[in-house]
């Protein structure tokens, strides 16, 4: 089924109650969702597409920047069973974002600057041809705001930077949203919390509220309401 | 300049397309007039593949959902945001007014909360309450029935409650409330805090057999493809057209002025097409303005003559005074008993289920008018944003904060859904002082004179803001939560939003009885000219402490009814 196809099935899909689909989320492999992240098919005006194409036509860091941002995000988030960087496309990402948010170029760019700096200095090596252990060291004497100061010091602000573009790059990509275990972003029918979550939390819906609310069976037939405004269908 | 003349005459002529102005072309065009639809942005369906965003993961974005093109997250359905390239506006001196625009068919209704909140029999009547604003000339009993047509047409889900300014209706059943919505009631409730389900224009039930039904995606602000929430588009002119109407929508349209013969007796609206730059008229027996209150006021103050030096309508002067906003400021609530939560599908409706009606009697307090809680949290679809400040929470459990490494991802998923949010939306007091008015220093790039703000929030409203985070902190501790951060203080106006932000900027046509006073009789008609109406929020004499559109539709509704009745009269 092409994506036109399944969306024209979803939203008819969603006419009918209680029909269900199968999820979005799927195991694709790495190189489909580099292709898909650069195929967009969601709404845009002809304004956003063009601006878009032209930041992607742009090409922001260099290849050794590139090296140094995917050897900084392994060690933010390793990979592991779940999920790696380079599956959630987050040093992709990071480039498209850096042109999309200006303001990301120097603090990024001089943020790499200063890991290199401080692995030449110490190891005589780039930050990438480091060991891990080395690379670790250097991390350590930033990765660590005072949650209290109110404010960080520029090598600090550019690891949180980092930290930050890193993680919402992984929890928005498909593996990232199956790791996190989000499961709507499709037609479904709400009735309310699972009994064994409210057992969990020692909560149970009150009657009196529950009166009140929608009714899965009978959603389909068209309201209609007595003079009083009490619902009768 | 050559300006086109189109040949044709409209019965009536609507500029704009959210709430007022669809539904005024749906009354109008059933009644089988002609009718013109004047929108400034494009054409927009949200069930075109083409222009949907509903349903899409951010990973089909190159930024993953983040505001960088549209303000509220690139999924939103608003086309436009708090500024337009080549539409500015001003501030005066150090107001800080945000105006937020949406350029396409439907409007802001594309986007918006679908908080549908009829306004009560106080609201109609603020001066007798506490002698402040102005009493509106007409009274809840006169608008009820047409509040009634519109819960009828459009579909609202809700509950009645028998509170006596919180009016009942034609509800749809409301959806069940989520995990973070039942510690908000049990938190409210020791805090003696009233909770009652939300009154949301979403169909939990079907309502015709044209549109679809609520499927539970939670996304109403990408604006509805089985058109199961309230646009503007899908629910008023799409069915006006279907319904055999004659309605020609000319889009990409943005008006400038409203155009009169040598009676003074508006004839028409002239216009410039985005496509070629060039200016047009088309004319029309009635113009009715529904381009939202503060575009209006500027249409009609930048429609000048030698019989309306001040702008049409305006020998009172008052057009663009009185310009107000709902009051707002927010506060997240960490609760650590929503740590590690159970996963399940928990989008539900596109907003909350369950909400906080005024519940208190301003005599007893030291400001004058009320204000409503909205509540939010739970396992949202990630979006850019999601796992920033990974664990800033753990400074409250005594852990480290920071670092790197897979312990992060275990961070992500241990607060995931355990924020839960509290805004208070409040009614302010109309002032003269706060207004828009035409910037003679500024045109836009179709050469349109551009509006300036003046507006100053008063201790009225600042003292309203400092209770709303009174109660936050109350409720937040009762139900078992650590406030985030420190209430702000008297230097940060307790919170209280920029006016604007809360996007019912209403007022700037208000709407009276005595013509020196007002621009709008009870029918929304301008005083000074007996075929242009008003039938966006520029009438309201008073914003509630409830939310604009209900009080729109069922006003846009009642002056529709008027129009035509005028018109079989032959008095327009």
């Amino acid at each position: 089924m092409d994506r036109r196809e399944s969306l024209k099935s979803m939203i008819l899909g969603s006419m009918a109650v209680g029909l269900t689909l199968e999820s979005c989320v799927t195991e694709t492999p790495p190189e489909v969702i580099e292709e898909k992240l650069w195929k967009y098919t969601y709404g845009r005006t002809p304004e956003e597409a063009l601006f878009d194409e032209e930041l992607m036509l742009k090409k922001f860091f260099e290849e050794s920047e590139l090296q140094s941002l995917t050897t900084l995000a392994n060690l933010i988030l390793p990979p592991n069973d779940k999920g790696t960087i380079e599956q959630a496309g987050v040093v992709d990402f990071i480039e498209f974002m850096a042109k999309d948010v200006p303001e990301f170029q120097v603090k990024i760019r001089g943020g790499l600057m200063w890991l290199n700096g401080q692995s030449n200095t110490k190891f005589n090596l780039t930050f990438s041809n480091c060991t891990e252990d080395q690379q670790k060291e250097i991390l350590d004497s930033i990765a660590f705001p005072d949650p209290e100061a109110l404010e960080q010091i520029q090598e600090i602000q550019f690891f949180s930077l980092m930290r930050n573009l890193v993680l919402t790059g992984y929890f928005t990509s498909e593996v990232g949203i199956k790791e996190l275990d989000y499961k709507g972003n499709m037609p479904n029918v709400w009735d309310g919390v699972p009994q064994d979550v409210l057992d969990d939390h020692g909560l149970s819906y009150d009657p009196e509220w529950l009166a009140k609310c929608m009714d899965p069976n009978n959603r389909d037939e068209v309201a209609q309401w007595d003079d009083e405004g009490n619902l009768i269908t | 300049m050559q300006i086109i003349e189109s040949q044709k005459i409209y019965d009536v002529i609507i500029v704009g397309s959210g709430a007022g102005g669809g539904m005024a072309t749906k009354v109008l065009a059933d009644a089988g007039l002609k009718v013109a639809v004047m929108e400034a942005g494009p054409f927009f369906d949200p069930a075109n593949p083409e222009q949907r965003t509903q349903l899409k993961w951010p990973f089909e974005s190159p930024r993953r959902g983040a505001g960088t093109q549209r303000d509220f997250g690139e999924f939103d359905m608003a086309y436009g945001g708090w500024n337009i390239e080549g539409e500015p506006y001003n501030n005066i001196g150090d107001t800080q007014f945000d105006w937020f625009r949406s350029r396409m068919l439907g409007g802001r209704t594309n986007h918006w909360g679908r908080i549908s909140l009829r306004f009560g029999p106080q609201d109609f009547k603020g001066k007798d309450r506490d002698g402040l604003g102005e009493n509106w000339p007409i009274g809840y009993e006169d608008v009820k029935p047409y509040y009634d047509k519109v819960d009828k047409l459009i579909g609202v889900f809700g509950s009645n409650e028998k509170r006596y300014n919180d009016p009942d209706g034609f509800f749809l059943p409301a959806p069940k409330p989520r995990l973070h919505e039942l510690y908000y009631i049990n938190g409210a409730k020791k805090s003696n805090v009233d909770v009652i389900p939300s009154r949301l224009s979403i169909l939990t039930k079907r309502i015709n057999t044209d549109r679809g039904v609520c499927f539970f995606c939670g996304q109403c602000s990408r604006s509805c493809s089985v058109y199961a929430d309230f646009s503007s588009g899908s629910c008023l002119i799409f069915p006006a057209q279907k319904n055999g109407g004659q309605v020609d929508l000319y889009v990409n349209s943005m008006v400038s002025e409203v155009t009169i013969d040598d009676n003074g007796k508006a004839n028409g609206v002239k216009y410039i097409k985005k496509e070629d730059r060039q200016q047009y008229t088309i004319k029309g027996k009635v113009v009715v303005l529904a381009a939202s209150a503060c575009s209006s006021a500027r249409i009609l103050l930048n429609s000048k003559s030698e019989k309306y030096p001040n702008g049409l309508g305006n020998s009172s002067g008052i057009i663009g005074k009185y310009l107000h906003d709902s009051t707002g400021t927010d506060r997240a609530v960490f609760v650590p008993e929503l740590m590690n939560r159970k996963t399940y599908n928990e989008d539900g409706v596109g907003g909350l289920h369950v909400y906080s009606p005024w519940w208190l009697d301003n005599k007893k307090l030291d400001f004058p008018r009320g204000y409503h809680i909205e509540i939010w949290g739970g396992m949202g679809m990630p979006g850019y944003g999601t796992g920033f400040d990974p664990n800033g929470l753990n400074k409250y459990l005594g852990l480290t904060v920071g670092g790197y490494g897979n312990g992060l991802r275990e961070d992500v998923k241990k607060f995931y859904g355990s924020v839960i949010g509290m805004s208070g939306r409040g009614e302010s007091v109309a002032r003269k002082e706060n207004y828009c008015e035409i910037d003679p220093t500024t045109v836009d790039e179709f050469g349109i004179p551009v509006l300036r703000f003046n507006y100053k929030w008063s201790d009225f409203e600042r003292k309203q803001a400092k209770h709303m985070h009174e109660t936050f902190e109350e409720i937040g501790h009762n139900m078992g939560g650590i406030v985030l951060g420190d209430a702000p203080g008297k230097d940060q106006n307790y919170g209280l939003l920029n006016p604007g932000r809360i996007i019912h900027e209403v007022g700037t046509t208000r709407m009276g009885s005595d013509p020196k006073t007002s621009v709008v009789n009870e029918f929304e008609r301008l005083h000074d000219v007996e075929n242009v109406f008003v039938v966006d929020a520029g009438p309201f004499v008073s914003q509630a402490d409830k939310n604009p559109t209900w009080t729109i539709l069922a006003l846009a509704w009642r002056t529709s009814d008027y129009i035509i009745e005028e018109l079989k009269k032959q008095n327009l």
